[in-house]
């Protein structure tokens, strides 16, 4: 176990919960700060002031919106699937917070180090989709049905170019442990994969391809989080609000969460992936910034770079159509990823 | 005190049969839909108890995140939402118990009078790299094969759901 | 200690459920879900063995499995939803043009 928990307490049940209270503390104040920073930020693009009304500069306004959903009535519409309306948001909310379990956040934590730690966040991840699909259903709406069939549609089809972006990295560590993936990017900002990995040809040949796939798994992780310019699923002037339709409350607080947690998740993937994730970008040089406890600092930072540029993103762009969407994956990012794929993989067996 | 890992097996075992028995005696096509998940993630979570951690995510990844968003889209395009629907069984049912009742009782036979080879305890390997090799090597024939099946599968779906 | 024997009877439980599925319902997408839990029966009941003899073998058998059933799951639903196109029905008492 390379958990600090575990190793301070030894292995046993009560640890194995304990480890998990700080992830879902983390998560939790991530989603409350993160709306906020949503709302801070559009208002900064916009040119607009933002909440500012609650706390110095609109700090708890958050915390102020969570407690006004939580007092509210538990409505459900009368023609609605009760057991299954009430099932989906748990769903979706339970997926999004199972994928942080393989995060690692410090090289002294993270929930599991599991042998197939990144293939287990896709099949988690692949979870929230059944979620949504029987929201949309048991809603009882047709705008919400539409959101539930445009959802499976775009993150089934997404899920392809985000596994096989993810590849050419698993193949270059030999493993699909997180923890051993960023290990083998230690040493400076130059050894991260985006650049092509440690090793002085790895990086003149493979550094254009591993850039086309770190973004492209950066913008299909991005349509399977149902972000703008991603968003048909949800998207207000056309469907109203998709499978959000007719929740309202805490179930509603449930998807909002979900939501951002995910975000979170799929920035920290692409970090650990590609950015090296909690490795210090000055290697070697500064030792000290290398201590387990800062490098929890790296972590954050970077997923909560990615963040702010999902968030920058969905202020600028537009929302693509249904058919564009469907363009982008299967014409475009599926065979940009094979041909990265094949040559990455070339180089990796010679 | 029993063991974790046996009241583990009881739970999950529990779960996968309670579910698997509301799929195929529930009037809502939904609430099958909806329990075979569970059932499907019972199993998930035996296969872990036998050390399986790689077919287990396949199972999740595949069965899950595939097969059963298949079918909840099939069941969405094949009734009407607000139908209350479904005439269900109207024959069989005495010469279905018969006969799953036989099925049953021989393959308990079967399985209780033979003398099943086995090593034990359960070694804790890892199983990912033995199953890499093991595909790549003495099996390269059928992972080949079962790529171009999914391939003609592919295409056939294609063909069959498109309009005339 | 959970041995090989209720894992297999645990199989065979499941195997059985998913029988009675498709004798008794007569809804095509039932039936189809009823047939999924026979296949994952077969599946726990290899990986018992494969973990109880500690052999892979038994567990690529499985991911081949696991394939199939995407494959079969592609088709089927394929044309379940092209019989529901042409008939207005996925009741298979329905479905009986084969049938003299």
């Amino acid at each position: 176990m390379d958990n600090f928990i575990t190793s301070l307490l030894g292995e046993n049940i009560l640890t194995f919960v304990l480890v998990t209270v700080p992830v879902i503390a983390f998560v939790a104040v991530f989603a409350l700060y993160a709306v906020l920073g949503e709302r801070k930020i559009s208002a900064w693009m916009q040119n607009r002031v933002g909440p500012n009304r609650v706390g110095k500069g609109g700090v708890l306004q958050t915390i102020i919106d969570g407690l006004k959903l939580i007092q509210k009535e538990f409505v459900s519409p009368i023609r609605a699937d009760k057991y299954i309306f009430n099932l989906a948001p748990i769903i979706v909310f339970t997926a999004a917070f199972m994928g942080f379990a393989v995060i690692p956040f410090s090289s002294i934590f993270i929930g599991a180090d599991l042998n197939l730690g990144l293939f287990y966040f896709f099949a988690i991840t692949s979870l929230g989709v059944i979620g949504l699909m029987i929201a949309g259903w048991s809603s009882n709406n047709k705008y919400s049905l539409y959101g539930a069939v445009r959802s499976v549609s775009q993150i089934v089809s997404y899920e392809i170019p985000t596994a096989l972006a993810a590849i050419p990295v698993v193949m270059l560590a030999g493993s699909l442990s997180m923890q051993t993936i960023i290990h083998e990017q230690a040493g400076g900002i130059l050894n991260w994969y985006i650049f092509g990995g440690p090793g002085a040809i790895s990086k003149l040949i493979l550094f254009p391809f591993m850039l086309t796939s770190a973004v492209i798994l950066f913008i299909s992780t991005l349509a399977e989080t149902n972000r703008t310019p991603f968003d048909i699923v949800e998207a207000d002037s056309e469907i109203v609000a998709g499978v959000h339709i007719e929740y309202s409350g805490m179930k509603f607080a449930m998807f909002f969460f979900a939501e951002y947690a995910q975000m979170f998740a799929v920035a920290a993937i692409v970090s650990t992936l590609f950015l090296g994730g909690w490795q210090s970008p000055f290697g070697d040089l500064i030792p000290f910034l290398n201590n387990p406890w800062i490098q929890f600092g790296w972590a954050i930072s970077k997923g909560l770079l990615l963040v702010f540029v999902q968030i920058w993103l969905r202020w600028t762009l537009p929302r693509l159509r249904v058919d564009q969407l469907m363009t982008v994956c299967w014409k475009f990012l599926i065979p940009i990823t094979l041909i990265d794929l094949f040559i990455i993989g070339l180089y990796a067996v010679l | 005190m029993p063991e974790l890992t046996t009241i583990l097996f009881y739970i999950f075992a529990f779960i996968t049969v309670g579910f698997a028995i509301i799929v195929v005696s529930t009037k809502n096509v939904m609430y099958s839909a909806v329990s075979l998940f569970m059932s499907l993630f019972g199993i998930a979570a035996l296969f872990l108890l036998l050390r399986a951690d790689f077919l287990a995510l396949t199972q999740v990844m595949v069965y899950i995140g595939g097969i059963l968003v298949l079918l909840i889209f099939g069941i969405m395009l094949t009734t009407k939402i607000t139908d209350a629907e479904i005439k269900t069984n109207n024959l069989s049912y005495i010469p279905a118990a018969f006969f799953t009742t036989g099925i049953f009782v021989i393959l308990i036979f079967v399985l209780y009078t033979t003398k099943w080879n086995q090593k034990t305890p359960i070694q804790n390997e890892e199983t990912i790299s033995q199953i890499g090799k093991a595909l790549l090597s003495s099996y390269v024939l059928p992972f080949e094969i079962a790529s171009i099946v999914l391939l003609v599968a592919l295409v056939g779906a294609i063909m069959f759901s498109r309009k005339k | 200690m959970v041995e090989l024997n209720y894992y297999l009877g645990l199989s065979s439980i499941l195997f059985a459920i998913g029988v009675i599925g498709v004798l008794v319902r007569r809804n095509a997408i039932i039936i189809f879900m009823s047939i999924e839990l026979m296949f994952n029966s077969i599946n726990l009941s290899l990986i018992s063995f494969s973990s109880f003899l500690g052999d892979v073998t038994g567990q690529i058998l499985v991911f081949f499995i696991i394939a199939v059933a995407a494959a079969e799951a592609a088709i089927g639903l394929a044309i379940i939803i092209a019989l529901f196109r042409n008939k207005g029905t996925v009741n298979i008492d329905e479905i009986n043009i084969l049938k003299w």
